[in-house]
C-alpha cells in the first residue's frame, strides 16, 4: 500500500529524513516510533503532500504523490498531531467541512456524523463553536473527523497524546473495528509503547533521520534481546532526552526559513 | 463547485460571527469621511471643484474594500498558524478551487463591508447622482474586493507568519490607496505621480465607482471595466498558482 524508497528531506544543512525505505502492507497497523525531533512528522507530511520530498521515492496506494497529488490525497485521512480545526465554526460545521470537501454524499454524511460524533460523545456539543472546547474534545472531534470518509490509508500522527486511557481504548477500537471490515490502512505514531505494542502489527524506529528497525513488536525485542516494547526502544534510541514539542527539525526549519527568507 | 460554495460560507460565516472586527474596520473609513470630507470641503469647493464629499466618497468606499480585502486574502497566515490551512491542503480537491472559494468568500466579505462605508457616507450626506447605476457600481466594488483579495492571498502563500504585516500595510496597501486619485483629482496631475496613479490598479476600481456614483469619469467605465478585468484574471491565476505550491 505505502512503499518508500530512499526517502530524504533537507532544510538546508539540517537532514530531518535520511534516505529512509520501508513498505506497508494493505490492511495492516503500522507504527511510526521515534523519539521527538526524530523525523516521524516530516515523513508523514512528505507521504501526505504537504511537503515536498529533497530526494527518494514514494508510491502510495499505486500512485506518486509527488506527481499525482490529488490522486495521492483522494486515498488517505490524517489526523495532525497539532490542531487542525476552525475555532470560530461549531463543531458540527468543521465536521460538514471536511466531508463535503472528501465528496462524501449528503445522506451518508448525515448519518456518520452523527454516529461519529456520539461516539466520541460529542454530539450534544456539535452547535458550540470549538473555540469553546477543552483540548481532549478538540482531539476527539479531530478523529472522529478524519474518520468521516472512511479512507483507503489513515495517517495518525500522536492521535491519542493527552486523552485519557477511556477515551484511547474507545477510539482504538473503532479504528481496528474499521480496519478489519474495511480492510483500512492504519499508520500511526504515538509516544506509547503501549499503544504500539497492541495495536499494531508492525512497527519502525526512527530516530535521526534514519531508520533504526524495522518488523513486528515481538521480533524487535528479540533483537534487542529485551523484554518490553519500551525497552526495546529505549535500547535503540538511548535514553537522552530530545527536545520536547515542537521538535527540533521544526525549529530548524523555521530558523532557516528565516535567516533565507523565501 | 461544492468546494468552492463551502469555502465561500466559511468566510461568511467567520465574518458574521466576528461583530468587533466588522465594526472595528469602519472606524477609519468614517474618519476619512468626516475629517477629509468637511475639512477640505471649503478649500475644494473655492478652488471650483464642486462638493468634495460627492467626490471623496467613492474614494472611501474603495478605501474600505481595499483594506477588508487585502486583510481577508492575507488571514490565510492565520489558518496556517492555527492549523486549520492544512486539513484544507490534505483535501482531495484541486487547491485552486480551494483558492477561488476562499477568494470569491473574501471578496463578497469585503463588498458588504464597501455596501456598508456607502451607507455611512450617505449618513454623513454623501448622494449618488443616479440609483440607475448603482448594480454597476455594485459591480466595481466586487471586482476590486476579488483583486486584492486574490493579492492577499498571494502574498500570504510566501510568508509565515504576521511579523510581515506591518511592511505589508505601510508599504502596499497604503500607496495603492493614496496614490489612487482616492482623495484627489487624477487630472492635472504633475508628470511622476501621474504615471504612478495610472499603474495603481486601485486608480480604475475607483475611477469607476465614481463614473457610476456621481457621474465623473478620468478613463471611463468600459476602460476602467476592462482594466479591472484582466487584472483580475492575472491575480487569481498568480493566487491560485502561489496557494497550490504551498508547503507546510
Amino acid at each position: 500500500m505505502i512503499q518508500v524508497t530512499n526517502l530524504t528531506k533537507r532544510f538546508g544543512e539540517f537532514t530531518a529524513v535520511d534516505h529512509i525505505s520501508f513498505s506497508v502492507k494493505k490492511g495492516q497497523i503500522f507504527a511510526f516510533l521515534g523519539p521527538n525531533g526524530a523525523g516521524k512528522t516530516t515523513t508523514i507530511k512528505m507521504l501526505t503532500t504537504l511537503l515536498l520530498p529533497t530526494e527518494g521515492k514514494i508510491e502510495m496506494n499505486g500512485v506518486d504523490p509527488t506527481q499525482d497529488k490529488d490522486g495521492a490525497r483522494r486515498s488517505f485521512g490524517i489526523v495532525f498531531q497539532d490542531p487542525s480545526l476552525d475555532d470560530e465554526l461549531t463543531a458540527l460545521e468543521n465536521m460538514e467541512f471536511h466531508g463535503i470537501l472528501y465528496g462524501v454524499p449528503r445522506k451518508l454524511l448525515k448519518q456518520r456524523i452523527e454516529q461519529l460524533m456520539k461516539f466520541v460523545e460529542l454530539w450534544d456539543r456539535k452547535d458550540d463553536l470549538v473555540k469553546h472546547f477543552s483540548g481532549g474534545m478538540k482531539r476527539r472531534l479531530e478523529i472522529a473527523r478524519g474518520l468521516i470518509h472512511h479512507p483507503k490509508i489513515l495517517f495518525l500522527d500522536e492521535p491519542t497524546l493527552g486523552l485519557d486511557p477511556q477515551t484511547r481504548n474507545h477510539i482504538w477500537s473503532y479504528i481496528q473495528d474499521l480496519n478489519k471490515k474495511e480492510g483500512m490502512t492504519v499508520f500511526f505514531t504515538t509516544h506509547y509503547m503501549e499503544e504500539a505494542n497492541r495495536v499494531a502489527n508492525e512497527i519502525a524506529v526512527i530516530d535521526h533521520g534514519k531508520i533504526m528497525i524495522h518488523g513486528t513488536s515481538k521480533a524487535l525485542q528479540e533483537k534487542t534481546k529485551t523484554h518490553t516494547l519500551e525497552e526495546a526502544f529505549l535500547a535503540l534510541t538511548g535514553k537522552e532526552i530530545r527536545d520536547e514539542v515542537a521538535g527540533s527539525s521544526d525549529q530548524l526549519r523555521m530558523r532557516h526559513r528565516i535567516w533565507t527568507r523565501r | 463547485m461544492n468546494t468552492i460554495y463551502i469555502l465561500w460560507l466559511r468566510q461568511l460565516k467567520r465574518y458574521v460571527r466576528s461583530k468587533a472586527r466588522m465594526v472595528g474596520s469602519l472606524g477609519q473609513p468614517l474618519l476619512f469621511l468626516v475629517a477629509l470630507g468637511f475639512g477640505f470641503g471649503p478649500i475644494y469647493q473655492k478652488a471650483g471643484g464642486g462638493n468634495y464629499l460627492q467626490f471623496l466618497a467613492p474614494g472611501v468606499i474603495a478605501m474600505g474594500i481595499l483594506f477588508t480585502s487585502v486583510f481577508m486574502g492575507i488571514e490565510i497566515i492565520w489558518d496556517r498558524q492555527f492549523g486549520f490551512l492544512k486539513e484544507t491542503l490534505v483535501a482531495p480537491v484541486s487547491r485552486v478551487n480551494i483558492m477561488i472559494g476562499r477568494t470569491l468568500g473574501g471578496a463578497t466579505v469585503a463588498t458588504i463591508q464597501g455596501v456598508i462605508v456607502f451607507l455611512m457616507a450617505m449618513v454623513v450626506g454623501f448622494r449618488p447622482t443616479s440609483w440607475l447605476a448603482f448594480p454597476v457600481a455594485l459591480l466595481f466594488m466586487f471586482l476590486i474586493a476579488v483583486l486584492f483579495t486574490a493579492l492577499g492571498t498571494a502574498i500570504a502563500s510566501f510568508m509565515e507568519d504576521m511579523h510581515g504585516f506591518q511592511l505589508i500595510v505601510n508599504f502596499l496597501i497604503m500607496p495603492l490607496f493614496f496614490l489612487s486619485g482616492s482623495l484627489f483629482p487624477l487630472d492635472n496631475l504633475p508628470g511622476a505621480l501621474a504615471t504612478i496613479s495610472h499603474m495603481d490598479p486601485l486608480s480604475y476600481g475607483i475611477d469607476g465607482l465614481r463614473a457610476t456614483l456621481v457621474g465623473s469619469a478620468h478613463f471611463g467605465i468600459p476602460y476602467d471595466f476592462l482594466v479591472l478585468s484582466i487584472l483580475v484574471a492575472f491575480m487569481m491565476a498568480l493566487g491560485g498558482y502561489l496557494f497550490s505550491k504551498i508547503q507546510i
